[in-house]
C-alpha cells in the first residue's frame, strides 16, 4: 500500500490543497462548505505549513460578503488568497468577484455547490449558486468526485496563476463535499511542481505597495469604460489552453489524466449526454452498462465551463453524434433553457465540425440533491430515441403539472456484483455514522479495495435517523447515488422496524443485522410481517445482537458504534474476521488514544464482548407476524397533512408529484402535532399532590410538551380514568381545577422540567412534583389523557390570566410546539413564551439559522395557531437581512394601519360615528382591549359588507390591521452580532415599533459551532480552535447608546421573572426593542438536562448580566437602566468549569487557559463596574423622541 | 535538639510532614513548605476515577449531537493534544522534585487494579520519591464480606509493590473489623509505611434545598484520638513506618503521636487554617517541649508511650473506652 492513499471527504480533499498553496484564507461558515474553513483554521492553529514552509493566516469574517472583501483586499496586496463558500454565500461574494476578475487577479474560490433559496431554503446540492456567478468573469472548473475535487483544486490554482483569471472550483455539496472516498493524494512535490514560483512572485509584485504606488479601482466614464472592459479578452482566450496544459502537466506528474471536455463511451456513439460534476459519474456507469448491451451512447463531461472553449467542446463529441441531451443541475425560470444547454446550442451553431447538426434537448435533474441514478440517465437516452423527444424535460421527479418529466425504469440496475453494498440505519446519537466512516477508512487503507461512504441525515436536530451508504470494491467507484440494492443491511435501532420498510433494499442472499434486546430465538416474532417476508423471500441471513447490553457491560454506556462496527466486520466478510478485528482495535487506539487510555480500553473490551454476543438467527420457513407499519401521521390529521406531509414523514417524499406541492412555498402552520415521533424512552409524570403550581416546568419545556390549564370542574365528567387534576391553588382561580399534562409522544426526554421543579416530595426528597418515568408502559394512557386535555378542556380564558405572574402566565396556550430542535434546546423556551404572550397577533421574521430550521424545515411546522385560527405568521428571508425583512413587515403594517385609519375616518358616516371613534381610539394595551377591538372590527366588517363602495371594499381588506399586531424579528447571534448586524443596527435606529429577539448561543450553532462575535473569551469553538482570545461584543450596551431603544438582557434559568418582565415591557414599548436571551446549546458541551443551572451560574458569576433599559423611564426622568443581576458572588471560573467549551481549553492549552480565564474574570469585573455605574448614575431626562420619521 | 526522623527509609530533618492537601498543588507552596521546615510533602491525590470521569465527559461532549444533522456534523474542533490531569500531575511531581530537596511523596487513589499499577509506575518515572496509596473507598456492596475488602486492599499493595521500586505507604481508613490484622497483613504484603487514618468527606443535608451535599470539615485536634490509639497498638508490631495524620494541629498533638510511636506526623488542616508557616511554631514548640522535658532527641521519645512500652498496656484497648464512658459526666446544658 503506498502512502499517498487516503480515505477522506471532498471538503478535506479540497482544503488540503487550498491550504498548501495559499497565504491568506478568509472564511465564513455556510453549509456544506464550512468544513473546508474548519480544516484550514484547525491546521493553522496547529502551525501546519503550506508549500513555502509558512502557515497560512486564516481569518473568520462576519459574512461571505466580508470574506470576499477581505479576499479582494488581500489579493490586491499580493498575497495568495482563497476562500470557501456555497449557495447564498457565493451570491454575497458576487460583487467582489466582478472586481477581482475585472482586475485580472489570480485566486480560486472553492465551492461546495448548493441550491439557492427560492420557494424554500435547501442546504443540498445543485448548481444554482455557481450558475448565478457565471457572469462574474471567474473561470469555472467542475469536479465530479472526491478524487477530482482534490486534483482540480490544484489544477485551478496552477491555472489561475498563469492565466490571471480567477477561478470558481466547484463540486457537488454533500454528494462530493461530504462523501468519504478512498483517493490518491497529491504529494507535496507535485504541488510544488505545479505551482510556478515565478508566477507567485509576479502575483505578489502586482500587489499594492507604497514603495511603488499605483491606483486601481478607478471610476470610468462612457468614453472609456467599454474599451477598458474589452482589455481582458486575450486572457480569457488564453485560459483554456492554460488549463489544458495544467491538466497535462498534472497527468504527467500523477498518472491521472484529465481534459477540459472529456468524452466517455462508444467511439461511434449516436446519443451523447452532456453534464457537469457528480452526475456525470452516474452517467458514466449508465453508459458503460448500455454499451455493454450493444447500444452506442456516451457521456461528455464538461470540466471547464468558463471560459467556454467551443472548439475543444465540439471536438470532444464523436463525429457520429446524432442526438445530444444536455443536463443542467439548476433551474432558470423563464429562460429558453438552462445555462449548459444554451451554451451547447451556441457552440453547435458556432462550431459543429461534423456536417449535419445533431438534435439537442435539454433538461434538469438533481435539484437540491435529488437522486440522479443510472436509471434516470437511461431515461434520458430513451427520450433521445423518441420521434419527438421531450425538450426542457425534467428527470427524477414526476411533473404532473407541466408534464416535463421523463419516464424512468426503476429496474435498470448497473451495480457490479464485485461491489459490496451496505446500508446502516442508526440514530444520530448512537454513533453509527462515525463508526461507518471509520470502517471505510479501515477498508480503504488496509485493503486494495476502493471505498465510498455517503451519509443521509434527517431534517430534525433531535432523535434523527441516519442512513449510511457504503460501497467497497476492487475498482474505483463511480456511483454518486444512494444504494437501493444492498448486500448488507444493518438496523441499529428497533424503533425503525415499525416505521420503515428497511429491507426493501436488500438483495437476494443478503445479510440483515439487527440490534435488538430480543433473544436470538425470540427476535423473529418481534419483526413486522414485511420484514419476515423479505427475509424468507430473499433468503436473507439474519444476525442479532443486544448492542446496548454489550455497551453497558463494556462501560460504553449508550455508545454502540464500536459494537455494531465489529458486527459488520464479523459477518460481512469484507475482510477476514481476525484481520478485521485487529484493524478495528488498531483504529480504536488511533482514534481514541489522545482522549485517554480508559476510553481506548472500554472500546477494546466492547470489541471482544461483541463477538460473544453476536448470534445468527435461525430463520423459520413461514411468516408469523401480522404487524404492519405505523401510520406516518396521527389519525384525524387534515388531508394535506395526511397526503403530502405524511408522505414526507414516511420517507417517501420523492414520490410526491409536482402537483402535490404548494406553488409558492406556503404551508399551513401547526402541523407538528400530527407527527408523533415517540422519541422519549422516559417522560415526565406530574404528581399533583406535591406540585406547588409554579408553572416553571412548562416555562422551560423546549418542546411545549408540558401544558397547564385551569378550568371548571364540570369538564372532568368525561375525563379518562387516569387523567389527573387537582384544585387550583392560585386565589384568582379559586374553585377551579388545575392540570399539568404531558404530551407523551412529542416529548424528547430532555428532563429540564424535572431539574427546575422546586417542589420536593415530603416522603421521598428524591422525587419532585414532576418525575421521569418510562414512557412505553404509560404511552397509551397518557396519549388518551393528552387528547382529552387538548380537545375537551377549554383553554383558560386569557382575561383570567395575570400575565406578569409566571404561575398564571404559563397557562397561556403556546403557539410554538413540538419543534425539531435538539432535546433540551435553550432557544425554544423563549420562542414559546413569545407565542404564549403575543402569538395571536405576531408576525415573525426569522433569520436563517437553528430557529429557521427547527421552525421551518419540512415536513412539519411547529408554529401553530389557536382555536380562533389566529397565530404567528412566519417567514424566513435570508441570514443577512432578517432585521430589514422584519422592518419591511412593520412598515407595511404601519402603512396598512394608516390607510385603514384614513378609511375609517372617511367612512365614519356610513359605518357609524360611534363605532368609528371607538375603533380609532381603542386602548389595546391589554388582552381585554385587544379582544374588544377585534369585536368592533368584526362589527365594522359586517357593516362594510353591506356598503357598496370601492372604499368600503378597500377597508374590508385592511380593517383587521386596526387590531393590535406586532412584528417579531428573531434569530441567533450569528445573524445579530455578525452578518446581520449592520441591518439590525439600522432597523433599531429607525425608531419603528419592532421587537427583536436575539437567542444568543454564543456560536453559530446551526452550522456546527463556529465562533461569532458573541463567543465569550476563552471558549473553544470552530474557527477559534485555540480558544477565543477576545471578549464578547456587548450588543446590548451598543444599542443602549441610541437612548430610544428598549434593551434587555435575560437568562430564563437565571431569573425567569425578569425574563417574563422583559418580554412584556419590550412588547409594550412603542418603539424598537431588543431582547438578548442567553440560550444554552449543545455546542457549549454541557449536560442539557441541567442546562438551566448553567444559565444560573452564568448569572451568579457575572458572566451574563441581567438588565432592562427602558426608554419609557427616561421620559419620566428616571434612569432607564435597571440592573437586575446581583453583584457576582462566585468566581467566573466556577461557571467556565461547567462547560466543555471552556474546559477543553484547559485540557488542550493549559497555559493559555490560565491566562484567558483570568482575563475572563477581568471582563466580568469591568462589565459589572460599568453597568453598575450606568444603573446608578443620576439621570437627567432627555427628549429622545422615538427617532422615527413618522409620528406613529 | 535532634529532631531527625526516619520515614519510608528517608532521613528527615524533623517528624513534621505535610499530608495530601490542595496546598501542594502549587509549586510555590511546596517550596514554602520546605522553607518552613517541613521534612517531606505528600502531594494532593490523583484520583483515577476522576480522570476517567473527566475523559468520559470529554468524549461525551465531543460526540454529543454529532453526526445527526447535516449542517452540524460536529460542534467542536478537536485539539491535537488533550492534557489530562494525569499529565499535569506527573509534570508537577517533576517540578517539585527539581525545586526542593525534601522527599516528594505522590498520592494515588486508583479505581482499578490496572489503574493503581499504571499510575504508580508513571509517578515513579515522573520522579516521585515515594508513593502513598490513598485507599479511599466506602464498601457498600451488601454481598461483599469484609475479608474480601481486605483482600482487595492487599492485592492493590502487592501489585503496586511489584510494579515500582520506590517506597510505598498505604493510607488506610479505620473501618476494618480488625485493624491490627489488616495492618499486619499490609506489612507482610510489603507496605513500607502505614498512614493512619484517612478521613472521608461525609455528606451533609442542606435543609434549604433538601439535597445532600459534600461538606468538607477540617480536622480538629479531637480527631487525633483514633490514630493515636492505633499507632500506639501497632508500634513495634509492624516493620512499616507509621505516619499519624488527622487532628495534628499543634506541637502537643505531634508529641502525643510520637510518644505513641509515630515515625512522622502529618498536617493538613492546620496548614490550611493557619498557613504554611504555622509549622515553624509547631517545630519550635516541639523542640521547646523536648528541651523542657529533657529529651535528647525525637528518636528517644518515639514509642515510649506505645502499648508495648507504655505504663498501661490496656490503655489502648477497648476496656479503657468503657471506663471512660462510665466516668464521663454529662455537663449541664449540653445534651445535644
Amino acid at each position: 500500500m503506498t502512502n499517498d492513499i487516503a480515505t477522506l471527504d471532498g471538503n478535506e480533499a479540497v482544503a488540503r490543497i487550498a491550504y498548501k498553496v495559499n497565504e491568506v484564507i478568509a472564511i465564513y461558515p455556510i453549509t456544506p462548505s464550512s468544513p473546508m474553513g474548519e480544516w484550514a483554521d484547525d491546521w493553522a492553529s496547529r502551525g501546519q505549513s503550506n508549500i513555502w514552509g509558512t502557515s497560512p493566516l486564516v481569518i473568520e469574517m462576519q459574512s461571505e460578503a466580508g470574506a470576499a472583501g477581505a479576499v479582494h483586499g488581500s489579493l490586491q496586496r499580493g498575497a495568495l488568497t482563497t476562500t470557501f463558500t456555497a449557495s447564498q454565500g457565493l451570491l454575497l461574494m458576487i460583487p467582489n468577484m466582478f472586481k477581482i476578475a475585472g482586475e485580472l487577479t489570480s485566486t480560486v474560490f472553492h465551492i461546495a455547490a448548493r441550491s439557492i433559496a427560492a420557494q424554500a431554503l435547501s442546504i443540498f446540492a445543485d448548481h444554482s449558486d455557481v450558475m448565478a456567478a457565471r457572469s462574474t468573469g471567474f473561470g469555472m472548473l467542475a469536479s465530479a468526485s472526491v478524487q477530482e475535487a482534490h486534483d482540480f483544486a490544484l489544477i485551478a490554482h496552477a491555472a489561475t496563476l498563469k492565466s490571471r483569471i480567477p477561478f470558481l472550483h466547484f463540486f457537488d455539496g454533500f454528494r462530493t463535499s461530504h462523501e468519504v472516498s478512498k483517493i490518491h493524494l497529491v504529494p507535496d512535490e507535485v504541488i510544488r511542481a505545479m505551482i510556478d514560483d515565478d508566477l507567485v512572485m509576479a502575483h505578489r509584485n502586482r500587489g499594492l505597495d507604497s514603495d511603488r504606488p499605483v491606483l486601481r479601482g478607478t471610476a470610468q466614464n462612457p468614453d472609456v469604460y467599454f474599451q477598458g472592459r474589452e482589455t481582458v479578452n486575450p486572457f480569457y482566450l488564453a485560459t483554456p489552453d492554460i488549463v489544458e496544459e495544467a491538466m497535462q502537466q498534472f497527468g504527467e506528474l500523477t498518472g491521472r489524466h484529465y481534459s477540459l471536455y472529456e468524452y466517455h463511451g462508444a467511439p461511434d456513439a449516436e446519443r451523447v449526454v452532456v453534464m457537469m460534476a457528480s452526475g456525470a459519474e452516474a452517467a458514466q456507469e449508465a453508459v458503460d452498462a448500455l454499451n455493454a448491451q450493444g447500444e452506442k451512447v456516451g457521456v461528455l463531461k464538461v470540466r471547464l465551463y468558463r471560459p467556454f472553449d467551443v472548439d475543444r467542446y465540439m471536438a470532444a463529441f464523436p463525429a457520429t453524434t446524432k442526438s445530444i441531451a444536455v443536463l443542467d443541475r439548476t433551474k432558470e425560470p423563464g429562460s429558453t433553457g438552462e445555462p449548459l444547454y444554451l451554451d451547447t446550442i451556441t457552440a453547435l451553431f458556432e462550431g459543429w465540425p461534423h456536417g449535419a447538426m445533431p438534435m439537442v434537448t435539454g433538461g434538469r435533474y438533481g435539484l437540491s440533491s435529488k437522486e440522479f441514478t443510472p436509471a434516470m440517465v437511461k431515461g434520458v437516452f430513451d427520450n433521445m430515441l423518441a420521434d419527438q423527444p421531450k425538450n426542457h424535460f425534467t428527470v427524477g421527479i414526476v411533473d404532473d403539472v407541466t408534464h416535463t418529466s421523463l419516464d424512468v425504469d426503476p429496474e435498470f440496475d448497473v451495480e457490479s456484483d464485485s461491489v459490496v453494498r451496505a446500508l446502516f440505519y442508526g440514530l444520530g446519537s448512537d454513533g453509527t455514522v462515525g463508526a461507518n466512516k471509520n470502517s471505510i477508512k479501515i477498508i480503504g487503507e488496509n485493503t486494495s479495495n476502493y471505498a465510498q461512504g455517503h451519509f443521509v441525515y434527517d431534517s430534525k436536530k433531535s432523535g434523527s435517523m441516519t442512513v449510511s451508504h457504503l460501497r467497497f470494491g476492487p475498482q474505483p467507484i463511480h456511483a454518486p447515488y444512494q444504494i437501493t440494492r444492498a448486500n448488507f443491511i444493518g438496523c441499529h435501532q428497533t424503533i425503525f422496524l415499525e416505521k420503515y420498510d428497511i429491507l426493501k433494499d436488500a438483495v437476494k442472499n443478503g445479510v440483515f443485522l439487527l440490534n435488538s434486546t430480543a433473544a436470538p430465538d425470540k427476535v423473529w416474532d418481534t419483526l413486522p410481517k414485511s420484514y419476515q417476508e423479505h427475509i424468507i423471500n430473499k433468503n436473507l441471513s439474519m444476525y442479532v445482537i443486544d448492542a446496548y447490553k454489550v455497551a453497558r457491560d463494556s462501560g460504553m454506556r449508550n455508545r454502540i458504534n464500536t459494537i455494531m462496527q465489529t458486527c459488520f466486520f464479523a459477518i460481512s466478510g469484507v475482510l477476514p474476521r481476525e484481520e478485521a478485528i485487529e484493524e478495528i482495535k488498531k483504529s480504536i487506539k488511533k482514534t481514541y488514544g489522545k482522549k485517554g487510555e480508559e476510553i481506548v480500553k472500554m472500546n477494546l473490551v466492547a470489541v471482544d464482548n461483541t463477538i460473544e454476543n453476536l448470534h445468527e438467527v435461525t430463520v423459520p420457513d413461514a411468516v408469523t407476524s401480522s404487524a404492519g407499519f405505523l401510520p406516518p401521521v396521527a389519525a384525524g390529521a387534515p388531508e394535506f397533512v395526511q397526503d403530502v406531509l405524511g408522505t414526507m414523514i414516511g420517507r417517501r417524499g420523492d414520490e410526491l408529484p409536482v402537483s402535490a406541492m404548494p406553488i409558492d412555498g406556503t404551508f399551513p402552520t401547526g402541523t407538528t402535532q400530527y407527527e408523533k415521533r415517540n422519541l422519549a424512552q422516559e417522560i415526565p409524570v406530574w404528581d399533583p399532590d406535591v406540585c406547588i403550581q409554579c408553572g416553571k416546568c412548562a416555562m422551560v419545556c423546549p418542546h411545549a410538551v408540558i401544558r397547564i390549564k385551569a378550568y371548571d370542574e364540570a369538564v372532568l365528567d368525561n375525563a379518562p380514568e387516569t387523567f389527573k387534576s387537582t384544585a387550583a391553588r392560585d386565589r384568582a382561580w379559586e374553585g377551579m381545577q388545575y392540570t399539568i399534562q404531558v404530551a407523551p409522544e412529542d416529548c424528547t426526554a430532555c428532563g429540564i422540567c424535572v431539574d427546575v421543579c422546586p417542589a420536593k416530595n415530603k416522603q421521598a426528597a428524591g422525587l419532585k412534583a414532576i418525575n421521569m418515568a418510562p414512557q412505553p408502559p404509560i404511552r397509551e394512557q397518557e396519549a388518551e389523557n393528552w387528547d382529552f386535555f387538548v380537545n375537551d378542556i377549554p383553554e383558560t380564558p386569557r382575561n383570567l390570566i395575570k400575565v406578569n405572574s409566571i404561575r398564571q402566565q404559563q397557562v397561556q396556550q403556546p403557539l410554538f410546539e413540538f419543534s425539531g430542535a435538539c432535546a433540551g434546546c435553550g432557544e425554544t423556551p423563549y420562542l414559546k413564551l413569545v407565542t404564549q404572550l403575543f402569538g395571536d397577533r405576531a408576525i415573525v421574521a426569522n433569520a436563517t439559522g437553528c430557529s429557521s430550521i427547527y421552525g421551518g424545515n419540512l415536513p412539519t411546522t411547529p408554529w401553530s395557531h389557536n382555536d380562533d385560527g389566529r397565530g404567528p405568521a412566519w417567514s424566513n428571508s435570508l441570514f443577512e437581512d432578517n432585521a430589514e425583512f422584519g422592518l419591511g413587515m412593520r412598515v407595511a403594517l404601519d402603512k396598512q394601519i394608516e390607510y385603514a385609519t384614513e378609511l375609517v375616518q372617511r367612512l365614519s358616516g356610513e359605518i357609524g360615528g360611534t363605532l368609528a371613534e371607538a375603533i380609532l381610539n381603542a386602548d389595546q394595551s391589554d388582552e381585554a382591549g385587544i379582544f374588544e377591538q377585534r369585536e368592533r372590527i368584526a362589527t365594522l366588517k359586517e357593516r362594510l359588507s353591506n356598503i357598496d363602495s370601492p372604499e368600503a371594499k378597500q377597508l374590508l381588506t385592511v380593517a383587521d390591521n386596526l387590531a393590535k399586531k406586532n412584528v417579531w424579528i428573531i434569530g441567533g447571534d450569528g445573524w445579530s452580532y455578525d452578518i446581520g448586524y449592520g441591518g439590525l443596527d439600522h432597523v433599531l435606529a429607525s425608531g419603528r415599533n419592532v421587537n427583536v429577539l436575539v437567542m444568543d448561543t454564543e456560536v453559530y450553532s446551526n452550522t456546527g459551532g463556529q465562533s461569532s462575535k458573541a463567543t465569550p473569551r476563552a471558549a473553544i469553538a470552530k474557527f477559534a480552535a485555540g480558544g477565543k482570545p477576545s471578549p464578547k461584543k456587548d450588543l446590548g450596551r451598543m444599542m443602549m447608546t441610541y437612548g430610544n431603544i428598549y434593551v434587555a438582557q435575560v437568562a430564563m434559568g437565571g431569573r425567569d421573572e425578569q425574563t417574563l418582565r422583559a418580554f412584556l415591557e419590550a412588547e409594550a414599548y412603542d418603539g424598537p426593542s431588543i431582547i438578548i436571551a442567553y440560550s444554552h446549546c449543545i455546542a457549549h458541551g454541557i449536560n442539557m438536562k441541567t442546562a438551566m443551572q448553567n444559565q444560573k451560574a452564568a448569572v451568579d458569576t457575572g458572566q451574563w448580566l441581567l438588565y432592562r433599559f427602558n426608554p419609557a423611564l427616561a421620559e419620566q426622568g428616571k434612569n432607564p437602566l435597571s440592573l437586575d443581576s446581583r453583584a457576582p458572588k462566585k468566581p467566573v471560573s466556577e461557571y467556565l468549569h461547567m462547560e466543555n467549551r471552556f474546559r477543553m481549553l484547559e485540557m488542550s492549552r493549559p497555559e493559555a487557559a490560565s491566562v484567558m480565564f483570568e482575563e475572563a474574570q477581568g471582563d466580568v469585573i469591568k462589565r459589572w463596574e460599568t453597568y453598575q455605574y450606568l444603573a446608578q448614575r443620576p439621570y437627567s431626562p432627555v427628549e429622545n423622541g422615538d427617532g422615527a420619521e413618522t409620528d406613529d | 535538639m535532634n529532631i531527625k526522623s526516619k520515614y519510608l527509609g528517608f532521613d528527615l530533618r524533623s517528624p513534621l510532614v505535610a499530608s495530601a492537601s490542595p496546598l501542594a498543588r502549587e509549586l510555590d507552596n511546596v517550596k514554602k513548605m520546605e522553607d518552613a521546615g517541613i521534612s517531606a510533602v505528600v502531594l494532593n491525590s490523583l484520583y483515577e476515577e476522576e480522570i476517567r470521569v473527566e475523559r468520559e465527559a470529554l468524549m461525551h461532549h465531543l460526540e454529543y449531537g454529532t453526526e445527526s444533522y447535516a449542517e452540524a456534523l460536529s460542534y467542536f474542533p478537536e485539539p491535537e493534544v488533550f492534557y489530562a490531569k494525569t499529565d499535569a500531575y506527573l509534570e508537577h511531581i517533576g517540578k517539585c522534585r527539581e525545586a526542593v530537596d525534601i522527599p516528594i511523596i505522590a498520592s494515588l487513589n486508583g479505581s482499578t487494579l490496572g489503574g493503581w499499577t499504571d499510575f504508580a509506575v508513571k509517578m515513579q518515572e515522573a520522579g516521585a520519591s515515594a508513593l502513598e496509596l490513598n485507599i479511599y473507598s466506602i464498601p457498600t456492596d451488601f454481598d461483599m464480606p469484609g475479608a474480601d475488602v481486605e483482600q482487595m486492599v492487599l492485592g492493590i499493595v502487592r501489585a503496586v509493590k511489584s510494579a515500582v521500586s520506590i517506597p510505598v505507604a498505604v493510607k488506610l481508613s479505620p473501618y476494618y473489623s480488625n485493624m491490627a490484622y489488616t495492618a499486619k497483613k499490609l506489612d507482610e504484603s510489603g507496605a513500607d509505611g502505614l498512614v493512619l487514618f484517612n478521613r472521608f468527606y461525609q455528606p451533609d443535608i442542606n435543609l434549604e434545598t433538601l439535597e445532600t451535599e459534600p461538606n468538607i470539615i477540617l480536622s480538629t485536634p479531637q480527631a487525633a484520638r483514633l490514630p493515636l490509639r492505633w499507632i500506639g497498638i501497632l508500634y513495634g508490631n509492624v516493620e512499616a513506618s507509621l505516619a499519624a495524620t488527622s487532628g495534628i494541629h499543634y506541637a502537643e498533638d505531634a508529641i502525643k503521636m510520637l510518644l505513641a510511636g509515630a515515625d512522622v506526623t502529618m498536617m493538613t488542616s492546620a496548614l490550611l487554617k493557619f498557613g504554611i508557616d504555622h509549622v515553624k511554631d509547631v517545630e519550635a514548640n516541639l523542640v521547646r517541649w523536648l528541651e523542657e522535658n529533657e529529651y535528647e532527641s525525637v528518636e528517644q521519645l518515639r514509642g515510649s508511650m506505645s502499648q508495648q512500652k507504655g505504663t498501661d498496656a490496656s490503655a489502648f484497648e477497648r476496656a479503657q473506652y468503657m471506663r471512660a464512658l462510665k466516668t464521663y459526666v454529662v455537663p449541664n446544658n449540653d445534651l445535644a
